[in-house]
């Protein structure tokens, strides 16, 4: 893909425009400042806006239950973890301090906490997760998976506009590998899945960078002759089911499809709400893809044969088809 | 330490050189003499170990042999984590080394736990055990949950602290707010002691105390040591951020220079023998990436995909 912003420039440009509309805005994260972040995600943040961009100590538990703190003040604070896998340290006063605040106390919680997920190789088993699950399980949180530039744009500024916590996965293999010629018009808001691709003989349903890897699976599959419909989910919490059961009620056939571990999660959650609510629409069995059920591997041979790929989602889809 | 460093080096260049080690390369540069000083406190068989990222030298010092980094770091399926986890991440904990996950802080109270079972078995006899951390990981409530519970317990447990100044780009005063990382060790209840980690003599005679008292049965030992990375986070760090006149300090020594000229002036080395200790550093070394180079590596079709001990309890697709 040509273009001139990349993905990880969309979150950063997200960002600077939050820091400059809003002074409520601050970000706080572990090496975020001068350096700009692990990633650069916040490269000269720190500089454009002073005494708004801070290097936190790892502490990962305190720089969540800081954010909710500033946050009940009316600040609107994002928190960049250094890596997703990392967040797990902050679990407790995401699930249990930011998810429950609200409903609770009925004080809003406008709290962003960016999470840089995925698997890219060489990466090993703490590097590499996605948590996007483990969060949408709770009560209380919305959970966002942008696969585009544009979507990594403007869904980092509605999350920061939301008054409910955030949890906002972006793909660090998109970061440098996704460009687009610009971060385009604000389209759907949270919560509405997007057609990536149209189809009729089945419906893949993924997000995040599994998006590209479906609609690549799906070009093979044209050759074939078969139209292979690609839905971005975007959001993950709240789950556009109406767009699922549109398009399964198009095809017919149902593939869900996701990076993450396969004991529950999103697609098992697409499955259920498709075998629930929509059961009379298909032709065939829906069919799920995920990571296996072991730690992600280091060894990019391992790596590799651990995720759902372009050839094994067309594979999935070769018997999707067939049935 | 010098062999520790050469085989650093050359984990560098592999790196640079493209294709070979995939990921990242944690380099424990200026930081040998800190980490192997607690690594010769410890009898691998008998103690316990748990090193972090920028303790090879240590890990040397403790025993593990050189062919079980560069395995680790090439993702041979013959080494100890046989490509599943790589680079730092390796260990074999049934024999006493702990194999770090990368979340920092949380190996401190496993560590302790270890010790806490020989206790509870009667089995701990004159044992220890010791881990490290750096400056950044003191942030951790992982780190401060473990420190506490170990001095509560009273486990023998010695904790290097290598105040390396950085954390990352993160200076130390974005870190902590005591004036020294060893006044922590009043508050847990512990003792604590703080060495010139750029001097090998005082790193050895500070990890040979805290190795005495806890076998004495004195609880957790706090050893703090204060020098300077010399190197990036990793190798694909160029490490701008530090400026240059801290370059330039005391802090900034090399401790290997200074542990050789040392010897030297002793007479309990001559230039000549360094230089021949050296080429067999060289020669180990490099033979040993030719030979890791022959092994094979993991091979997705033959990998046992299965992430518990009880085959009949694994589901679905990863079933065998
Ligand atoms: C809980 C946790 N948060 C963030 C990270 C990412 N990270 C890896 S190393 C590092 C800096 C560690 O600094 P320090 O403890 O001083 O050790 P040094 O690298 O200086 O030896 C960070 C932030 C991590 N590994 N674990
Ligand atoms: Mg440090």
């Amino acid at each position: 893909m040509s273009g001139s912003i990349t993905y990880l420039e969309a979150i950063r440009e997200a960002q600077y425009d939050a820091l400059r509309n809003d002074p409520a805005v601050f970000l706080y994260g572990q090496d975020i400042n001068t350096f700009g972040g692990a990633f650069k995600a916040t490269k000269n943040l720190g500089k454009e806006f002073p005494g708004r961009v801070f290097d936190s100590p790892i502490s990962e538990d305190a720089m969540v239950g800081l954010a909710i703190g500033a946050a009940i003040e009316g600040a609107r604070p994002i928190v960049e973890m250094q890596f997703a896998d990392f967040s797990s340290i902050g679990f407790n006063q995401i699930v249990n301090q930011a998810a429950t605040l609200y409903w609770r106390t009925e004080t809003h919680c406008p709290v962003t906490i960016r999470l840089p997920s995925g698997g890219t190789a060489g990466s090993g088993p703490f590097h590499s997760q996605s948590m996007e699950a483990i969060y949408a399980h709770y009560p209380g949180l919305v959970i966002v998976t942008p696969a585009t530039v544009e979507d990594a744009y403007w869904m980092l500024l509605d999350s920061v506009a939301l008054n409910d916590p955030v949890i906002y996965c972006e793909h660090k293999f998109l970061y440098y590998h996704l460009k687009s010629e610009s971060t385009g018009e604000r389209s759907l808001p949270i919560g509405k899945a997007r057609i990536a691709r149209p189809g009729r003989h089945a419906t893949v349903v993924t997000y995040s960078a599994m998006v590209h890897d479906a609609i690549r699976a799906a070009e093979e599959l044209q050759l074939d002759g078969y139209q292979i419909e690609v839905v971005d989910l975007r959001s993950v919490k709240p789950m556009d089911t109406d767009t699922i059961l549109g398009s399964v009620a198009r095809t017919g056939r149902l593939l869900a499809v996701g990076e993450a571990f396969p004991w529950g999660g999103v697609t098992a959650e697409v499955i259920s709400r498709v075998a629930s609510e929509g059961f009379h629409l298909l032709d065939a069995p829906p069919m799920r893809l995920n990571a296996k059920d072991t730690p992600i591997p280091y060894h990019p041979n391992l790596w590799k044969a651990h995720r759902p790929t372009v050839s094994s989602i067309a594979g999935a889809l070769r018997s999707l088809l067939r049935y | 330490m010098r062999l520790s460093r050469f085989l650093e080096e050359k984990l560098g260049a592999l790196y640079r050189a493209g294709g070979r080690i995939v990921g990242g390369v944690y380099l424990g540069k200026g930081q040998e003499a800190f980490a192997a000083a607690m690594g010769v406190q410890l009898r691998m068989g008998q103690d316990i170990y748990g090193p972090l990222i920028r303790d090879q030298a240590g890990r040397l010092a403790f025993g593990e042999p050189v062919i079980e980094t560069l395995r680790t770091y090439l993702g041979a399926a013959t080494g100890p984590m046989k490509g599943r986890d790589g680079n730092i991440h390796r260990g074999r904990p049934r024999d006493g080394y702990m194999a770090m996950i990368s979340h920092l802080g949380s190996l401190l109270s496993v560590v302790a736990g270890a010790l806490f079972a020989r206790r509870l078995k009667g089995t701990l006899g004159d044992s220890i055990g010791a881990t490290s951390v750096g400056d950044g990981a003191t942030s951790t409530g992982a780190f401060h949950e473990g420190m506490n519970l170990a001095a509560v317990e009273k486990l023998p447990l010695i904790v290097s602290i290598a105040n390396n100044q950085y954390a990352y780009s993160t200076p130390n005063t974005r870190q902590y707010a005591c004036e020294n990382l060893v006044d922590r060790a009043k508050g847990y209840g512990v003792h604590g002691e703080h060495v010139d980690a750029t001097d090998l003599v005082s790193c050895l005679t500070a990890f040979r105390g805290a190795a005495a008292r806890a076998k004495a049965g004195e609880g957790p030992q706090i050893v703090v040591g204060t020098l300077l990375r010399l190197a990036g986070h990793g190798e694909h760090d160029d490490a701008s951020y530090i400026p240059d006149r801290k370059r330039h300090t005391h802090e900034a020594r090399d401790c290997i220079d200074v542990a050789a000229k040392f010897a030297v002036q002793q007479g309990w080395v001559t230039e000549e023998e360094l230089v021949r200790q050296m080429e067999g550093i060289r020669r180990l070394v490099d033979q040993t990436v030719a030979k890791v180079s022959k092994e094979p590596v993991p091979d997705p079709f033959k990998e046992n995909w299965q992430a518990l001990s009880t085959s009949e309890l694994v589901e679905g697709q990863n079933a065998s």
